[in-house]
């Protein structure tokens, strides 16, 4: 039986390496300094997708994100690692969005796209953790949603069978398709790179990169479709304007406070009680713990 | 039921009690509807609800809901969105809080994408507060102040939700105070038909199989780490650093000499050899500090040394140096971080 499998996936600012040269001076963080990533689970959802593809010959696997145009990265990224082909989302009326009109514009963008038995996802992203995207995406195609998954067990005669990995234990669920599954980071790593695969899609171009290509590249990329990453805009998948971007978003950041750290000298303590309550208030205080 | 404007706290239930962390947030519900002028209600889905309101009154519930049905129980996605949905439809709270756990971050945002109510995940603080709309100019008093860590702990946001109701918020387990309010305090119990709320559709997803399994280690990921060296001692010593690790919600690792000598397993070895680390916060605890330890560790944000050796070659790319021994440090920050943290 092939499939057709869509993996959502987003390009994230690398908040895992925060290390010291990526502070500035006043304590802060230096966001530029961060590298852009593809989202850790994500990366464990497409590998969930690839191997459904493996035992089902004949599927497909597309990606898609929700960003800037430089998002197409993760695409070019994952046609290496296996996917088929992929889609960006893009448009600057997306902007500012929060969970849920990030989640309504990405279920635009699945509609859009029509067909298809299975929806992955990481299960959160590292710049928000918020788990959030992807049981919302769920509720907007009115779809069964399988959070926390760490193996797709079984997928045959319209029905999905998954082990989820939970606080204390696990749980295996059957869920009929179509459906939402969203990825643990627990679940096994992704496959690397494919050499064959770079060559085949070292190429591939969104259709803002091809305008700064030359004619001979765009000529290479009109011969092959499979090098052509489309970007799709709001209005494109047909999004309400009222439901996206931040006049969509029902929540709204009132004020956002940088976590300072101040330690760049090294300190001395003598393990004293009062020395020692004085450092777990400190870092309580700049929200190092607690 | 009409429109009550009331804080709700979705309460799991777990075998047969309420989760901790749901009569966390009825301590903290209470505190915040009585800023609010409003009741406090709660909310248990499942099976065998029977007397499961004397767990919930003491914390000060003024109402519980009860929806019982051998389908609710254990819980899954839809049924109990479901319940959420149309129970909020009729008697619309204006604030609804839930654990951050497995369930409440599965639950959460299938009830907001429903209702189109904005969403904030494991929040660390609630205040109530007032707001004005930067661009409109617009006035809101008593407003849901949802504080929360973003972007891997290195900002703080506070998410406010002006104008969509409920204002829904979720909290990780041990961030707020359980406190009894009143052992024999007394509220109303409304018993509600699960069939008026859910759907025979909505029990779409089956489960087949549960059990206990413990999840593998996880060093990696985790934003404090608290580290054991040779110095640890033994086996035994390494139980004060899982004690530390628990405290502060770290994860335990260790250098390669802890490892060789059988303190702890080799999945929590960091280093060159081992597994590379950038936490927000790395505790060293009896670690002398070779280079290919080092190696593995040394762009964490912030990293402190507990030594008895002042001159441990770990403590010169240390934050905080805290000469002493380990036995007598680790406890002393296990108490103090109890103290201070609520």
């Amino acid at each position: 039986m092939s499939l057709n499998i869509i993996v959502l996936a987003k390009q994230v600012p690398d908040t895992r390496n925060v290390g010291k040269d990526a502070m500035k001076e006043d304590g802060t963080i230096n966001r530029a300094a961060l590298p852009a990533i593809f989202n850790p689970e994500d990366l464990n959802a497409l590998e969930q997708a690839l191997r459904l593809k493996d035992a089902n010959p004949g599927s497909t696997v597309t990606v898609l994100t929700m960003g800037l145009p430089r998002a197409s990265e993760v695409i070019r990224e994952a046609m290496f690692r296996g996917a088929d082909g992929g889609v960006v989302l893009t448009d600057r009326v997306l902007g500012g969005a929060d969970t849920l009109a990030t989640s309504y514009s990405l279920a635009q963008a699945v509609k859009k796209m029509g067909n298809y038995d299975v929806i992955l996802g990481g299960r959160q992203a590292i710049d928000g953790d918020t788990a959030q995207v992807g049981p919302q995406i769920a509720e907007k195609l009115g779809l069964p949603q399988v959070t926390y998954a760490e193996e797709i067990l079984e997928l045959k005669d319209g029905h999905i069978v998954v082990k989820r990995r939970l606080e204390n234990g696990v749980e295996t669920v059957k869920a009929p398709l179509p459906c939402v599954v969203t990825v643990n980071g627990s679940a096994a790593e992704c496959r690397p790179r494919n050499a064959k695969r770079i060559q085949k899609y070292k190429y591939a171009a969104s259709s803002t990169e091809q305008t700064k290509l030359d004619d001979a590249r765009k000529a290479l990329i009109a011969a092959r479709p499979y090098l052509n990453i489309p970007e799709w805009s709001a209005a494109f998948v047909e999004a309400d304007p009222e439901q996206i971007g931040m006049p969509g978003s029902p929540t709204k950041v009132k004020a956002i406070e940088n976590v300072v750290f101040t330690a760049k000298e090294c300190r001395r303590l003598d393990g004293s009680d009062e020395q020692l309550e004085d450092l777990v208030k400190e870092l309580i205080a700049n929200h190092t713990i607690g | 039921m009409t429109d009550n404007n009331n804080l709700i706290v979705y309460c799991e239930f777990e075998d047969v009690h309420v989760a901790d962390v749901s009569l966390e947030l009825l301590t903290k519900g209470r505190e915040l509807a009585d800023k609010l002028g409003v009741k406090l209600e709660a909310v248990v889905i499942g099976d065998n609800l029977d007397g499961v309101e004397k767990e919930i009154f003491p914390y000060g519930a003024d109402v519980v809901y009860k929806v019982a049905d051998k389908r609710l129980y254990p819980y899954t996605s839809n049924p109990h969105a479901a319940v959420l949905i149309n129970l909020f439809k009729e008697i619309k709270p204006q604030v609804c809080l839930m654990g951050a756990t497995c369930i409440g971050r599965d639950l959460g945002p299938r009830v907001s994408s429903c209702l189109h109510s904005g969403l904030t995940a494991d929040c660390t603080s609630l205040e109530i507060g007032p707001h004005t709309d930067p661009k409109t100019g617009k006035e809101y008093e008593n407003l849901l102040y949802q504080i929360r860590p973003a972007f891997g702990g290195n900002i703080v946001a506070t998410i406010v939700n002006p104008e969509c109701r409920p204002q829904m918020a979720t909290v990780r387990e041990g961030v707020m105070k359980k406190t009894v309010f009143n052992p024999d305090h007394k509220g109303e119990v409304i018993e509600l038909k699960a069939d008026d709320y859910v759907k025979p559709e909505d029990f779409v997803v089956e489960i087949i199989d549960r059990h206990i399994e413990k999840s593998k280690v996880n060093i990696k990921n985790s934003p404090i780490i608290v580290a054991g060296g040779y110095g640890m001692g033994s086996k035994e010593g390494f139980d004060m650093l899982y004690q530390l690790a628990d405290t502060l919600g770290a994860e335990v690792g260790a250098s390669r000499a802890a490892v060789d000598a059988g303190f702890t397993e080799h999945e929590r070895q960091i280093g060159q050899t081992g597994v590379t680390v950038r936490p927000k916060l790395y505790i060293a605890c009896g670690i002398s500090g070779q280079i290919q330890h080092i190696a593995g560790m040394q762009d964490s944000s912030i990293i402190i040394s507990v030594n008895n050796d002042p001159e441990a070659p770990i403590n010169t790319i240390a934050d905080y140096v805290i000469t002493g021994n380990v036995e007598d440090v680790i406890p002393k920050l296990i108490k103090y971080y109890k103290k201070n943290s609520k």
